[in-house]
């Protein structure tokens, strides 16, 4: 059924059809209306779950926690500090590997304080061992929310997911949204968790043990194999997915107008509708330009990336975070992942732009491109500064 | 008295790592004689954790689940919200542990939320006074004038510079249906609480007084009787309150002096060296004084 809904709504909308039986929150904005909408379906009846409404997102990452190692399916929802708060939590969770699936409403990190978007949040916890995906709009993380409990609980796979859609942009705007109205077709394609180990009286396990120097490595190893291991389920879920509701995105990553491409724009969530546009425009105007979309940033897509990415001569990389002592990250990753493969002719520019939600305009994607000829693996270089404040 | 057919042995089992002596594990093994298997226990990080699961090796054999140092009681309350949404709860006890660390300081805010949603959980704070895992360092619990590792006594201190928080109060200050504090040194009075608690459908809070031999510095022989001269001295008042309302203490029978408490353990033998170490006795002597007249305990 196509309805016209707020990007906050369309995700809880893909979380109750997915049915999970724990829910547990802590209201940050952007995050809010997630949960908002949650709660209203449980006590409405339409969600048959127990919604635990916390003191902290500490506590809401543990009540998930503790909940999804008795087997049960669980979902939480967070931004920002929110997310800087329970990560200790979720480092912990995927060290016990534990396939909660949460949704981080992208936003900038203080001080100062400024609720809007960026993706610095995201940043912070990209080494956690949790799956990373970013949805580009409101039907892809609808959409996206389903296949994340699918590849959470794959048996190889078994690691917290979190669902990345930049906040405001997607969480507080409406779009048109094709939601799926049969749940046994979404039951179909996502069948019930079924823990080989979990906290049960009938059959006992410790759970969360100290592991000395002699096991420690084996068990980040694990963790480390499974993450890369995820890369063919998170591809077998949105082919799957495409083949029950007809909708795809790209698995790892996605590509838009590549074919003789020379410029390419990378680049991940919802910026890449404004990239899409203004490289329709550049298209017209003869220049071969195409856009790299970075559907999965962990695990990381190298060999996808490398293979769009070698017989380009220029890739313009959006940065919505920054690495102070660096520059950028998701430029750092691309420029590390061609010369790994050997490919030097390539030149990446990594620019930060859209911080604490700064608008990123058709015109910053005209101008970068004309910069990007000039230039030679920019470094995360921050585009459109207002001098007085510098 | 218990019948043999309540009592369930052996399911935290020897083989731990534990100090000898240690009364934190004499608890453990107490309260699970009486929660039996159909229990989930959640750990926080500690001695507890560290010395019962060193893998691939565990003393647990119920369920049991150890997280972080702040949040045995958030994840408990996880475990508690799985079970109600598998249609399990009933028959099964969730058992959120700590030390007094991990409950009284930095797991007080995942405490007080899982005491104010009212959380089927019985929540047991193992109380040493002090960091004892990490090598004895002050937490909010230890009590007045000890000597820790980061409150040592010395020219200018002698020691710990504040009374004990008083917990088992800000439990119920939450108006959870049971809060008991209960002693290593009273084993049938610690399982009677503990059933108790085991029947009451809620959040229960139970404090257990746990002597530590390296963190107190006294020979392992003396881990009950620095326990019951804990209690017998007034410094540790045991006592059961349903909501607000202490519903019962257990009395002193016969008061001995905070000194013969105090001289047993190496935390406070700077105490015993000259006048100044005398009057801080007296201090010590107070509180008891205090506590037996605020509890009735005699």
């Amino acid at each position: 059924m196509k309805q016209v809904l707020e990007g906050s709504m369309a995700i809880s909308e893909g979380v109750r059809m997915a049915e999970p039986r724990v829910i547990s929150a802590y209201p940050i904005t952007p995050q809010t209306h997630i949960v908002e909408h949650l709660s209203q379906m449980v006590a409405d009846g339409d969600l048959k779950a127990e919604f635990i409404m916390v003191e902290s997102e500490h506590s809401a990452a543990s009540v998930v926690l503790g909940a999804s190692a008795c087997g049960v399916r669980t979902y939480t929802a967070t931004a920002s500090q929110g997310l800087l708060y329970m990560e200790e939590v979720i480092y912990n969770i995927a060290g016990m590997r534990l396939p909660v699936v949460m949704t981080l409403a992208n936003r900038a990190i203080s001080a100062p304080i400024n609720i809007w978007n960026d993706m610095q949040d995201a940043m912070a916890i990209r080494d956690a061992g949790a799956i990373m995906l970013v949805a580009e709009n409101n039907q892809e993380a609808y959409d996206m929310h389903i296949q994340a409990f699918k590849i959470a609980e794959n048996q190889d796979v078994m690691l917290p997911i979190i669902v990345n859609v930049d906040g405001f942009v997607l969480t507080h705007t409406f779009e048109v949204v094709e939601t799926i109205d049969s749940i046994e077709k979404v039951r179909e394609y996502l069948p019930p968790l079924n823990m080989e180990y979990k906290l049960d009286v009938e059959n006992p396990y410790s759970f969360g043990t100290l592991g000395e120097p002699s096991v420690y490595m084996e068990s980040r190893y694990n963790l480390y194999n499974a993450m890369n291991f995820s890369k063919n389920i998170i591809t077998d879920a949105a082919k799957e997915f495409k083949e029950m509701f007809g909708r795809f995105y790209g698995a790892l990553i996605d590509t838009y107008k590549m074919d003789d491409a020379q410029t390419v724009i990378v680049a991940m969530g919802s910026v890449l509708g404004t990239i899409k546009d203004a490289v329709d425009e550049l298209r017209e105007e003869g220049k071969k330009i195409g856009v790299l979309k970075v559907r999965s940033f962990r695990p990381f897509p190298e060999e996808e990336i490398v293979a769009s990415l070698k017989n380009a001569k220029n890739v313009i990389v959006i940065e919505k975070a920054i690495c102070p002592g660096k520059g950028g990250i998701l430029s750092v990753e691309i420029r590390d992942s061609l010369f790994k493969h050997k490919i030097n002719s390539v030149s990446v520019n990594g620019y930060t732009l859209g911080l604490g939600g700064r608008d990123i305009t058709p015109k910053n994607i005209h101008d970068l491109v004309m910069r990007a000829e000039k230039e030679e693996n920019v470094d995360g270089e921050f585009v459109g500064l207002s001098q007085q404040y510098v | 008295m218990l019948t043999k057919e309540e009592t369930h042995t052996e399911l935290f089992t020897m083989g731990h790592t534990g100090c000898s002596g240690c009364a934190q594990s004499m608890s453990v093994k107490l309260i699970m004689e009486i929660l039996g298997k159909n229990t989930i226990a959640t750990n926080a990080t500690g001695c507890l954790e560290v010395f019962s699961t060193r893998w691939p090796e565990s003393s647990w054999r119920i369920p049991w689940i150890h997280s972080l140092f702040e949040n045995s009681a958030a994840v408990a309350s996880g475990v508690e919200a799985a079970l109600k949404a598998m249609g399990k709860k009933d028959g099964i006890t969730v058992l959120a542990q700590a030390g007094d660390g991990g409950t009284a300081d930095i797991g007080l805010q995942a405490l007080s939320g899982m005491f104010e949603r009212n959380h089927d959980v019985l929540y047991v704070c193992y109380d040493n006074g002090a960091y004892m895992n990490t090598g004895y360092q002050r937490s909010g619990l230890t009590p007045f004038d000890a000597y820790t590792t980061t409150s040592p006594s010395g020219k200018e201190s002698f020691g710990n510079q504040r009374p004990k928080k008083y917990m088992p109060e800000i439990a119920m200050a939450h108006r959870i249906p049971y809060t008991a504090v209960a002693s290593a040194g009273y084993p049938m009075d610690l399982q009677k609480k503990v059933k108790k608690a085991k029947s009451i459908t809620g959040a229960k809070y139970l404090q257990v007084d746990v002597p530590c031999v390296p963190g107190w510095k006294y020979e392992p022989k003396y881990s009950v009787k620095l326990a019951q001269l804990a209690v017998q001295s007034g410094l540790y008042p045991l006592f059961e309150a349903e909501y607000d309302k202490i519903i019962s203490v257990r009395k002193i029978s016969k008061k001995v002096p905070v000194e013969e408490y105090l001289k047993l353990q190496g935390r406070f033998k700077h105490l015993f060296k000259d006048d100044a170490g005398r009057a801080e006795i007296e201090k010590i002597q107070k509180i008891a004084d205090e506590n037996i007249e605020r509890f009735g305990l005699i």
